[in-house]
């Protein structure tokens, strides 16, 4: 990906959120993002994933302006928007759109699914009257709804064609970028897997830029050029697909792949398995150094500067960037699983 | 030893919009020491036929059948020998561990409350084997958390403790109803692994249920597939996934993202349709408008079960491990 100029650039980006002091405690702050770096190309599918409580969403709120980010750089197409004002941002409006994960909660139930479809289209000013319902019949067509759903209400659809209906409003002013959060993650098995072909397919045909939001690493496999591993409101691991899922590198993004089933009873029970002591830490109180050094199964061997240090984010080759002391440029990394053991 | 045994049951709830056949003449045994997994996506029943079982259905449910526990049958029973099962014998984990914990009361409280109630323990007496309960389940520091209120725990912690508070009777019998569905991966792994150990150790029968094909092929010695109510497959769970029969099952197993799973173009398995409502089933399989092999026979009938392969039961007309007979 050496696009010119990347659809979206997010630098050092930060998120604090206040959390009122009580009784005798001081007030603190929640670190829900602690300085993400990361582009998007023009046309590329970037996975972000991460457990509760990593921040992925909080990431991608701030893209979206829908929260105000405490510090760094947000920009699309070259234009900076960290701070522009909503008047100014509704333009840009245009050029990127958010699919939520919950279809029930994020459609207007008192609007007919057309209605909710062409309000993009309508708010930007580029169809009204005829044209508009031509727009969203062409769009319903496009997400595989028949056109008579659009005089429906979101509650007389199901789960599946709810999302659909999420998605064909995203796509409605063909934005640049598409932000995607967990848009699969609420659905039936058998319904996620029709909205995942659906997601590849129109990303293919419209050539959109895409941030993928999930906690489950299968989906990013199939989907994804790039996959960004967040932990506790930092990206410790960023590389292309093939190479993160033949070579991890970091200790969590091993421990994330061990302990991801795989619906086939043969690999599932003779694979190497890391499990995690504990839990992931309070973001208001994060370790120091280290944030994952608390949980990592090799944290003695990096000891005592995984308590000092906070390790960056690296480039060890190829676009593949690590944030851990054992990894270095040109030496091997901690190999605790074996990702063949994944394959039949 | 069959611990459990259920023999058709069916579980109907009339509702406004007519009779919903939620559960529709399931048998399973369940053996001494095992684990059945029950798999099927929202509204296949699988949730609605082991709270039926308990009879913690609302009074609109009419449930039937037999299920046979200990000697006695659950479904007919009176109340006050069913309450010396519940929770005693048979003991029910649910999917939330946030609601499902009493945010006023202690960990120690709750836990206690099930050994104060069931086996008479006093104060005392419950609070140590609260702490060895706790201790069991792999809590860190199980004397100090004995003291704190669920919202003081994490969501695996929440969890560990509904699992403690399961086993405080050594119960026979475990059901497991989504037990990690709410939870991370890398908590989930830590969940099974305590399921596991507590089957190895105590000899628990478990009854999974879960819509995860990923957890059941790590756990499950024994699979059924529900659909609409139905049990559509039921098998080993290397024979099942080795040798799938049902159209629904293989269909379901092609949709899960995994390595390997996206055919030449890059596109996952898809079901068409969408699971049928359960007041308006079709008369045939109920399988039959969104199954690749369906013909006439399958929309005027609806499929028996009959054991195609050694101990491999399925209810179809055609079965076979691909998607596309024909």
């Amino acid at each position: 990906m050496s696009a010119v100029e990347p659809t979206l650039e997010v630098v050092d980006l930060v998120k604090h959120f206040p959390v009122s002091g009580r009784l005798l405690s001081t007030s603190s702050v929640v670190h829900a993002v602690d300085g993400v770096s990361f582009s998007i190309g023009s046309g590329e599918l970037l996975g972000l994933v991460g457990e509760s409580g990593s921040g992925k969403s909080t990431v991608a709120n701030c893209i979206m302006r829908l929260t105000e980010p405490t510090s760094g750089t947000i920009k699309l197409k070259g234009h900076d928007i960290t701070h522009i004002s909503r008047s100014a941002l509704r333009p840009l409006r245009r050029d990127m759109h958010m699919v939520f994960q919950d279809p029930y909660s994020s459609l207007n139930p008192r609007m007919t699914c057309g209605q909710i479809v062409g309000e993009p289209l309508r708010v930007q000013r580029l169809a009204r009257g005829k044209g508009l319902d031509g727009r969203v019949v062409r769009l319903f067509d496009q997400v595989g709804l028949r056109p008579e759903l659009r005089f429906r209400y979101p509650h007389e659809l199901s789960g599946g064609q709810r999302q659909r209906v999420g998605l064909a409003r995203s796509l409605a002013v063909s934005p640049s970028l598409l932000v995607a959060d967990e848009p699969v993650s609420a659905l039936d098995v058998s319904v996620q897997a029709a909205v995942l072909n659906l997601l590849h397919d129109l990303q293919h045909d419209l050539g959109f830029s895409c941030l993928f939001i999930t906690h489950d690493l299968a989906t990013v496999e199939y989907l994804c050029d790039r996959v960004a591993v967040m932990y506790l409101g930092k990206i410790v691991e960023l590389a292309p697909t093939k190479e993160l899922f033949r070579a991890p590198k970091h200790p969590y993004t091993q421990s994330l792949l061990s302990a991801a089933v795989v619906p086939d009873p043969e690999i599932q029970r003779t694979r190497t398995r890391i499990v995690l002591e504990g839990d992931i830490p309070s973001p208001i109180s994060p370790p120091s150094g280290c944030r994952f050094r608390t949980r990592c199964p090799v944290a003695h061997e990096s000891a005592p500067a995984s308590v000092n240090e906070d390790p960056p984010l690296l480039d060890v080759g190829g676009g593949h960037y690590v944030a851990c002391h054992l990894v270095r440029p040109g030496e091997h990394a901690p190999r605790l699983i074996d990702t063949a053991e994944l394959r039949a | 030893m069959t611990v459990l045994a259920v023999e058709d049951l069916s579980v109907r709830f009339d509702t406004d919009d007519g009779v919903v056949h939620a559960v529709d003449r399931l048998s399973f045994g369940l053996e001494q020491g095992e684990v059945l997994g029950i798999v099927g996506e929202s509204g296949c029943g699988k949730s609605v036929s082991v709270m039926s079982l308990l009879r913690l259905l609302p009074p609109t449910a009419h449930v039937d059948g037999r299920a046979e526990f200990d000697g006695v049958d659950l479904l007919s029973v009176p109340t006050s020998r069913l309450q010396r099962i519940r929770g005693r014998e048979i003991a029910l984990v649910f999917q939330e561990p946030m609601t499902s914990l009493n945010p006023v009361f202690k960990v120690g409280n709750q836990v206690g409350e099930v050994l104060r109630r069931h086996l008479g323990l006093d104060r005392r007496a419950a609070r140590a084997r609260t702490i060895e309960l706790l201790d069991l389940v792999r809590i860190p520091a199980p004397e100090r958390r004995v003291d704190e209120y669920p919202h003081q725990l994490s969501g695996g912690m929440r969890q560990r403790v509904m699992i403690a508070m399961a086993l405080a009777c050594d119960p026979k019998v475990l059901i497991a109803d989504e037990p990690t569905t709410a939870l991370d991966v890398t908590i989930q792994a830590g969940i099974l692994d305590l399921m596991r150990d507590i089957r190895e150790r105590l000899g628990t029968a478990i009854v999974l249920i879960t819509h995860n094909l990923g957890v059941v092929a790590d756990i499950a010695d024994r699979v059924i597939v529900m659909y609409a109510g139905r049990k559509v497959e039921e098998a080993p769970v290397h024979e099942l996934y080795a040798h799938p029969q049902h159209p629904y099952t293989v269909g379901l197993l092609g949709a899960v993202p995994r390595p390997g799973a996206a055919d030449e173009q890059g596109r996952l398995r898809e079901i068409p349709g969408r699971v049928p409502s359960l007041a308006e089933l079709p008369i045939g399989c109920a399988f039959a408008p969104r199954c690749p092999r369906a013909d006439e026979l399958t929309r005027s009938r609806s499929p028996e079960l009959s054991e195609i392969r050694p101990q491999h039961f399925v209810a179809c007309f055609h079965p076979g491990p691909e998607w596309q007979e024909r």
